[in-house]
């Protein structure tokens, strides 16, 4: 009575996104959107920014200049995914002693258990993005706000790590509607993220870096057999020569810009050969 | 060295004159202790550990299916966008219920309670899971085609519902550990843990090899 599974019929899917970093106008909203999304715990004092919980974070960029040539840019930062140089190899991933955090074949998705995890913080350690956040004290909310939780997001409780899931559970949902239907594939607008879905400017492009029909294929362009490097020349990853692959991908026509996503000798150029194409 | 010697001696000759008395003494103490500790473990500590809690009213799942026509389905259905609906509301009962159904005395509590006033029914769910846990009915309905008796039993022939029994400690239902303390298993649905999913996944062969990290089951597939 062997029962085939659905996944394993299809290609794998790679979920990835293209963040346009000239459209962003750090206004906040897919932070605000990933903390409704996600139950994010948050504190009376946020004051101390090295405590607080931050799955999406939106950074600011300035190309150093004094006026009037000053220029400032917003960087989104959700979890960057990384398959690193043999799929799966993720920074974090590498490290887990507790087998808490997960790369699946199957989306690409680096995932957080975190009734596995017990709080060693070792995947912090490795994270070369800060994309990892531990919980020191159980999650308060104010009255009545329990209420307002995404039943579909476990909170977390004290001790533990979390971070960004590309919202996970929107994945599930979507597979359950595409079960339903005959185990059809899920569509491209069935699995969105918060924060793709809440960005005003439509700065957050997300969907399946494998496949040629989404848009985030489209404008990316990854190259599968040279580490998913992209193909336009706009596009830059975070520290890409640290050999992470990441799945998020930032767009920007600005060449200080591009700059500011790895640290370049000043005689360097991002995309000169020795530089972004070289893998550690 | 030599006061020990004595010392030695001496205890040596004192144990082996009473040595018979005191073995059986022992062996005695053992025995009520070790009953004492069955007794404790699998009579006393169990009673303990569960409370027991009434549902609101009592419900002949028997009854309803000779009236209803589409099997479980008719009350515990797929929403359209693939998720399960489980408990029924109130608002499914109403179409049936909007007057008494009978005399029967749960069928006067649920009208004068729930139906007059509008209120929903707060049923206790024997098979409710950890918040940790995303269970996909979908993916075993329609995708593995399980029927509802290989994990809940054969709830369809039930005239009554049982006691809820809830975990003192996790708060959960006892119907997940099962109600065997031994651990032992003799149907699929007796209970309901982390390892009993496992075991019908590797028994079926239906593991996923989406792990980097294990090469099996991911944890993301049925964690959230």
């Amino acid at each position: 009575m062997k029962q085939t599974q659905i996944h394993n019929e299809q290609p794998p899917r790679r979920y990835g996104m293209a963040i346009d970093v000239d459209k962003c106008t750090g206004c906040g909203s897919c932070m605000v959107a990933c903390f409704s999304e996600n139950n994010v715990p948050f504190k009376q004092d946020e004051t101390d920014k090295l405590l607080s919980i931050t799955w999406m974070r939106v950074y600011q960029l300035t190309n150093g200049k004094t006026f009037p040539h000053t220029e400032v840019a917003y960087l989104p930062r959700p979890c960057q995914h990384c398959a690193g140089q043999h799929e799966g190899h993720s920074p974090c991933v590498s490290v887990c002693p507790a087998t808490a955090t997960d790369y699946s074949a199957d989306t690409g998705i680096v995932s957080q258990i975190y009734t596995r995890c017990f709080g060693c913080r070792y995947c912090m350690g490795a994270c070369p993005y800060h994309a990892r956040y531990f919980n020191w004290w159980d999650p308060v909310w104010p009255d009545g706000m329990e209420k307002y939780l995404s039943p579909n997001v476990s909170p977390r409780m004290r001790g533990v790590v979390e971070k960004c899931s590309f919202c996970f559970h929107r994945y599930q949902m979507a597979r359950d509607k595409a079960y339903t239907e005959g185990g059809r594939k899920v569509q491209e607008a069935e699995y969105q993220t918060a924060c793709a879905q809440a960005c005003p400017a439509g700065a957050i492009v997300f969907g399946d870096l494998n496949d040629p029909s989404h848009a985030v294929n489209q404008i990316v362009k990854p190259d599968a057999h040279n580490h998913y490097k992209s193909g336009n020349p706009r596009a830059f990853r975070l520290l890409e020569r640290l050999g992470t692959n990441t799945k998020v991908y930032y767009l920007s026509s600005r060449e200080w810009v591009r700059r500011s996503g790895d640290n370049y000798r000043a005689d360097e150029q991002p995309g000169m050969p020795g530089a972004a194409a070289q893998h550690g | 060295m030599s006061s020990h010697d004595k010392y030695q001696s001496h205890g040596d000759s004192h144990s082996s004159a009473k040595a018979p008395d005191e073995g059986a003494y022992i062996f005695l103490f053992f025995l009520i202790g070790f009953a004492l500790s069955m007794v404790v473990g699998w009579g006393v500590f169990p009673t303990l550990l569960y409370s027991k809690k009434h549902q609101p009213f009592d419900f002949n799942h028997k009854q309803h299916l000779q009236i209803v026509d589409n099997g479980c389905q008719s009350c515990h259905f797929f929403r359209t966008d693939g998720s399960f609906s489980g408990s029924p509301r109130l608002a499914q009962c109403v179409g049936c219920h909007n007057e008494m159904q009978g005399q029967s005395e749960s069928e006067k509590a649920f009208f004068e309670q729930y139906v007059v006033q509008g209120r929903e029914v707060p049923w206790l769910v024997y098979s409710r899971q950890p918040d940790c846990v995303f269970f996909s009915h979908a993916a075993h309905i329609h995708g593995a085609k399980l029927d509802c008796v290989t994990c809940h039993g054969h709830m369809a022939a039930s005239e009554n519902l049982k006691s809820y029994e809830q975990n003192r400690i996790t708060g959960y239902s006892r119907d997940l550990w099962g109600r065997n303390i031994s651990g032992l298993k003799h149907n699929s649905w007796d209970r309901m843990k982390m390892d009993d999913c496992a075991e019908c996944h590797a028994r079926y062969q239906v593991v996923h090899d989406s792990s980097v990290q294990t090469g099996r089951d991911a944890c993301f597939v049925c964690h959230k």
